[in-house]
């Protein structure tokens, strides 16, 4: 009983509450401060541009917790976008087998990052700024400055087409389900538990036996096929694939990682935190973008949480410190005289 | 075996270790050098005119705002930091200038270079005492402050652009002028290279820099002031984006809240193409601004090749897959031949 006090009494205080807490309060506020914020239209906006991050988020989120990064997401969206708008040009017209091989190009381009920080060694931060580069420049090559936006009007609707009875697009159900996928993985098996370990010491993790590179080079293939899935997501949504499509989406979803608690050395944080970092972003900026408060302060206050949260934990800590050092030299001195005595 | 062999034998070894390490790093220097002069050999065999004047002052004039970026940035990762808000930190700093001209037309142009130099390194100084001070990792901290000063150059600008129309002409004939055929602007490029390379390779603080990098903990050990020396790093790199925005406003003329943005990623990737560890510790400027020349003549080199110039960015990055991982195919070698000789000796 005790236990399942502290337990939930940690979940409380932890700096995923924090952040749900924060998103909870964003939308509460807006819904009775701005108008519109309210609305069903709003929430279908705030879902449909939230899609996209979380399925980028949900493996990048297991990637940082290994203590890796992964810069190279967005352009891997970018190239799957022209890839899917040339094979429709060709005539490719079965929109499975699309999004087969899309899916199987992503994991190709993630396992080429795998690859180069796994079997070489590298460090993913230099691999995949080379990668983000690459990529979007091969998408560059494939499309060069066209537009491909003929698509039927079946897939555009289809894709963002909203569950019976409500305004809430249906993909946010596959977000759901894969969301819950990587949950169980993360919080429920050897493996995810593993993934902490590697972070904290990738050392001390190869030798209780988890297989630190097999891991890692998986990890990232995933990331490449989740960013293959947001890419075909994002072309239908859009109605257009080009080779500039999320081109800067990766800082943004690095700073939703981060912002949701995960540690940028690895071994901490969780998607708990990182779903409610999507959801409190995307959900104010649409809110003040309604409320007329320009986009530059959104700018300012994203940056500004970010360093927040790193800054915040820190200070607090130091201070604890100081505070725990200062009653520490009060204990020692008060033993002498009740000694005397 | 006497005392004298036991003394002398490690010291031997490291110096002799030392040297291998310098030669390697020497030749990691010069490959990239030759790299580049490959390229503008290749391409001028192909079409003479790419080494006429005209073109080499465009190639200079191209790199030498990319090349300021770098020698900061190479200040900062050597470190084992990085600093992401370089391309913010000169947007502002060139709306800055343009705002110093559009409010008093005769100021003196070393004015706004000092006030745009003194303007990055506040930015910076941001930056280092987040970092230093509350012990934040760099990384994050600097992806934070890119959104927060990118955020206020957009508050501040609210969507204005200052036209070439509105600067001193001579301030603008800085970015056209020449001497001995050598862009003005690129000149300051040189001297901030010069000026860094020296501090870097000459000074004692300069060498801790290098410390820090290798191993943090060691260096704080070792009484090396880690906290004042990376906060000095990021207000020298904030400094030089600083200068970077003067010299982009002298360039294009033309400025709205929107200049370097993106920057940051170009700049961490010649520094690397230049031979800089990611994580500290090794590598120079000369190698980070030859990166810096090398990413810039990709660009103009390709259409002069025939090459479709949609394959510069593919290019670009294929350069930094090469050069990283060049880099690690020569530390394990430098490592096991320094094994192999401390085994044997």
């Amino acid at each position: 009983m005790a236990e399942w006090k502290a337990r939930l009494r940690s979940a409380l205080t932890s700096w995923d509450a924090v952040v749900l807490l924060a998103f909870i309060l964003v939308a509460v506020i807006g819904a009775l401060t701005i108008d519109g914020v309210a609305s069903p239209r709003f929430w279908r906006f705030v879902t449909l541009e939230a899609i996209p991050i979380v399925l980028i988020a949900l493996p990048l989120t297991l990637v940082v917790i290994t203590g890796e990064i992964d810069l190279s997401v967005a352009s891997m969206l970018g190239l799957t976008c022209v890839v899917l708008g040339q094979l429709w040009i060709w005539g490719v017209s079965s929109l499975p087998l699309l999004i087969g091989i899309c899916l199987l190009l992503g994991g190709a381009l993630g396992a080429v990052n795998g690859l180069f920080v796994t079997r070489f060694g590298l460090p993913s931060l230099a691999v995949t700024i080379g990668t983000l580069a690459l990529y979007r420049g091969l998408a560059y090559v494939v499309l060069g400055d066209r537009a491909v936006a003929d698509y039927p009007q079946s897939w555009t609707t289809g894709a963002i087409r909203p569950i019976p009875g409500t305004t809430i697009p249906w993909m946010i159900l596959v977000v759901a389900g894969l969301a819950v996928a990587f949950g169980v993985v993360l919080y429920a098996t050897p493996i995810g538990r593993g993934l902490y370990a590697m972070g904290n010491s990738a050392e001390a993790a190869r030798f209780s036996g988890i297989s630190v590179a097999r891991t890692k080079f998986w990890l990232f293939v995933a990331t490449g096929a989740m960013s293959a899935l947001a890419g075909v997501f994002w072309t239908l949504r859009f109605a257009s694939a080009r080779a500039d499509n999320g081109t800067g989406l990766e800082l943004a979803i690095v700073a939703a990682v981060l912002l949701g608690g995960v540690s940028i050395f690895g071994g901490r944080g969780g998607l708990v935190g990182v779903i409610a970092a999507v959801a409190l972003l995307v959900t104010l900026r649409n809110a003040l973008q309604l409320a007329y408060v320009p986009a530059n302060t959104l700018t300012i206050v994203t940056g500004s949480l970010l360093i927040l949260s790193v800054v915040g934990p820190n200070v607090a800590g130091m201070l604890r410190e100081r505070l725990r050092r200062r009653r520490a030299r009060v204990g020692i001195a008060d033993p002498t005289p009740t000694a005397a005595t | 075996m006497t005392a004298l062999d036991t003394a002398t034998a490690p010291a031997a070894r490291t110096s002799a270790g030392s040297r291998l390490a310098s030669r390697v790093f020497l030749i990691r220097e010069l490959g990239i050098l030759i790299a580049l002069l490959l390229l503008i050999a290749g391409t001028a065999l192909t079409n003479p005119r790419f080494l006429s004047a005209q073109s080499v002052k465009d190639l200079l004039l191209g790199s030498t705002i990319l090349a300021v970026l770098a020698v900061g940035q190479t200040i900062v990762v050597i470190t084992r930091n990085v600093d992401l808000s370089v391309g913010s930190v000169l947007g502002l700093s060139a709306f800055a200038t343009g705002s110093l001209f559009l409010a008093s037309p005769g100021l003196a142009i070393p004015i706004v270079l000092v006030v745009g130099l003194a303007l990055g390194a506040a930015c910076g100084a941001v930056n280092g005492a987040l970092i230093a001070a509350a012990r934040a990792p760099a990384l994050v901290v600097t992806l934070g402050t890119l959104y927060v000063f990118r955020g206020i150059g957009y508050s501040w600008a609210t969507g204005r652009q200052i036209n070439a129309a509105d600067m001193p002409v001579g301030f603008l004939r800085l970015g056209t002028e020449t001497v001995l055929g050598v862009p003005v602007l690129t000149l300051f490029a040189a001297a901030v290279l010069v000026g860094a390379g020296y501090y870097l390779r000459s000074y004692r603080s300069g060498r801790e820099l290098y410390a820090i990098g290798s191993d943090p903990a060691a260096a704080r050990l070792s009484g090396i002031p880690v906290g004042k020396r990376v906060f000095a790093a990021f207000v020298a790199s904030g400094a030089l984006a600083g200068l970077a925005g003067v010299l982009y406003a002298a360039r294009f003329g033309t400025l709205d809240a929107n200049a370097g943005l993106g920057a940051e990623l170009n700049v961490v990737a010649a520094v690397v193409v230049g031979g800089v560890a990611i994580f500290g510790g090794s590598g120079s400027v000369y190698g980070a601004v030859i990166g810096a020349v090398l990413l810039t003549t990709i660009g103009s080199a390709l259409p002069v090749l025939g090459i479709d110039p949609f394959w510069q960015r593919a290019a670009v990055g294929a350069l930094i897959l090469a050069a990283i991982g060049l880099d690690r195919a020569l530390a394990l070698r430098v490592g096991r031949r320094l094994r192999g000789r401390s085994s044997h000796g």
